[in-house]
């Protein structure tokens, strides 16, 4: 799709911090999400995902920094802005007498006083079942639904208003491999079709690189690293592993230069080498290195990765 | 009054009529009424030939009243309080925050569930009282109005009182000891199940500062004779102070209620109801 990314971003933030008594859970956190871009917030628990997500949503003050989410700060915005934007929510056992679809009409009420012409507000809620796989379930009690068939009504209830902007905190948690396709398949058609931008938390990595335009990852209380899965995957690529071992004795060497090392490594012991491998590491293996790197706040420099 | 907030207050009203109905055709909320209603009439009736010193009237008529009072008080302070509790941790307030005019909305649901509740809640007393003791319901309608009247202003005075104490307990669990306590309490020298006139001076006036021996005492001025009133305090029914005193709770309340619902609101998160959800299970904390 094409996208104008000069205009402003939907959601803005600098110098974002967050301190909880004498924690620091945010120590400086920039990032942009321009209008229909899906990011991916990845991050290992405790980073302050949720708690980045949450002042972005307005259910949170932060301690300092600049916010702007859809032109306004959220924790000042009005009804007009709420009804922009869509949350999903963890549920538990709330509304366990209601059904999926009583429930969707009753919250996509609160929408129809801001409904557009572009953009007509609630969510046909028939349609908003079947998009979700709910159908089958819609007049059940929703205590009798099984947890993942909850999940999807959370997400129906943040769809609910046709949101501009969506945020999801770790919104396949607990959703089976089939779920969780369906559910990547529904935020594809989300930002392809209605260009709704999404801002999801997760710390599946698979799920952010399948997911998302571009991945922030968060480490020590600030954003480590910003780009696409490729740019990562690229980047992550120009380290390797190489094991050999010699009169039975195991080596393991890491290096950006294979090759030469591989060469060189001949050339001084020549046949004395045995069972030799080179692995590129994969993205969980940066993933983890920079995770561990910036948690024990030795290097935070800012990995800047190419589009 | 925005367009969307008056909106978001007829929505209100339509959620608590729903779940006026969904609780009425629930075998837990049924076998709810029912219990209060054996326990209640039952407690009645194993003193229905008690003769009330100083009148010429039974125990039943005279305690009625009384009783339907502590039971408009229990029903508007403890259980709004612990459905706004509950609702806190289950995240139906965090779905209504995320919404727009979406508090406004839940606030005005809870309100009307909580007010109809009250009907049923009254009627499984009131309906085997009418058929197995004479005379202890108003046969006038000057009486019944009396009874509306009242009940309006005693709901007015507790209902935003409930939404406090929900909004300030750390968790629903904790409600019994924060709500119910001190609600046991002020019944009980409310003149409740025995006349607060056969209790000390201090007593007498504690009671008085309280919502609930006011709201026993209109509802006595409509049930009972007017001869009755001689043996209340002041020999009296003191209308006037009734209407006064109610009131004063209603204001300082539906005062304070917004206020309290906007502090607790604005601490509402996902993080929050992740938390009461992992410690919900936790019983040995």
């Amino acid at each position: 799709m094409t996208r104008n990314v000069s205009e402003q971003p939907v959601v803005r933030v600098r110098g974002l911090r967050m301190t909880y008594g004498t924690h620091e859970v945010l120590t400086g956190v920039d990032l942009d999400v321009h209008c229909g871009e899906v990011v991916c917030l990845l991050g290992p628990n405790g980073a302050g995902k949720s708690t980045t997500i949450e002042v972005l949503e307005g259910f949170r003050l932060p301690s300092a920094g600049e916010v702007r989410v859809l032109g306004a700060d959220p924790a000042r915005a009005d009804d007009a802005w709420r009804a922009r934007v869509g949350v999903v929510l963890q549920s538990w056992r709330d509304h366990p007498r209601w059904t999926p679809r009583r429930l969707l009409t009753h919250l996509g009420g609160f929408y129809r006083p801001y409904s557009t012409p572009e953009r007509p507000r609630p969510h046909d809620v028939d349609r908003l079942l079947e998009t979700v796989g709910l159908t089958d379930d819609a007049d059940r009690r929703i205590a009798t639904l099984s947890g993942g068939r909850r999940r999807r009504l959370d997400v129906a209830v943040g769809l609910v208003g046709r949101p501009e902007l969506l945020f999801l905190d770790e919104p396949t948690a607990g959703f089976d491999p089939e779920a969780r396709r369906d559910f990547h398949d529904l935020v594809h058609r989300l930002s392809d079709l209605e260009g709704t931008s999404v801002l999801l938390t997760t710390h599946d990595l698979g799920e952010a690189e399948r997911l998302a335009d571009r991945i922030l990852i968060l480490a020590g209380g600030r954003i480590v690293a910003d780009g696409s899965a490729d740019a990562l995957n690229r980047q992550v690529a120009a380290t390797s592993e190489v094991r050999w071992t010699r009169h039975g004795e195991r080596f393991v060497h890491a290096t950006d230069e294979p090759t030469p090392f591989v060469r060189r490594l001949f050339e001084q012991y020549g046949d004395e080498v045995a069972d030799l491998e080179v692995h590129r590491a994969s993205l969980e293996d940066t993933y983890l290195a920079m995770v561990t790197r910036h948690q024990s706040g030795v290097r935070p420099e800012l990995v800047e990765v190419a589009r | 009054m925005s367009g969307g907030s008056a909106y978001a207050v007829r929505l209100g009203l339509q959620r608590g009529w729903t779940e006026f109905t969904q609780s009425l055709r629930a075998v837990q909320d049924q076998a709810g009424y029912l219990v209060l209603a054996a326990l209640t009439v039952g407690y009645l009736w194993v003193n229905r030939a008690d003769p009330v010193e100083g009148t010429s009237l039974l125990y039943p008529t005279v305690a009625l009243p009384g009783i339907l009072a502590g039971l408009v008080a229990y029903s508007a302070v403890f259980n709004t309080a612990f459905v706004l509790a509950m609702e806190r941790e289950d995240g139906t307030l965090l779905r209504h925050r995320a919404l727009p005019s979406g508090m406004r909305g839940y606030v005005t649901g809870q309100v009307a569930l909580q007010s109809l509740n009250l009907v049923p809640t009254l009627l499984v007393v009131l309906v085997p009282s009418a058929l197995l003791f004479d005379g202890a319901v108003p046969g006038s309608a000057g009486g019944w109005l009396t009874v509306g009247w009242v009940l309006a202003l005693g709901l007015l005075a507790t209902l935003p009182l409930g939404m406090v104490l929900g909004s300030v307990v750390p968790d629903a669990q904790k409600v019994g000891l924060w709500g119910l306590l001190p609600l046991v309490g002020v019944t009980a020298i409310s003149g409740v199940f025995f006349p607060v006139q056969a209790l000390w001076g201090w007593v007498q006036a504690v009671a008085q500062l309280f919502p609930v021996y006011w709201i026993g005492l209109g509802l006595r001025s409509a049930f009972l004779p007017d001869a009755a009133a001689a043996v209340e305090l002041g020999g009296s029914w003191r209308t006037g102070t009734t209407v006064l005193v109610l009131t004063a709770w209603a204001v300082a309340s539906l005062l304070a209620a917004p206020v309290v619902l906007r502090r607790m609101t604005r601490r509402q998160s996902g993080s929050q109801v992740a938390a009461a959800r992992d410690t919900a299970g936790q019983w040995i904390r």
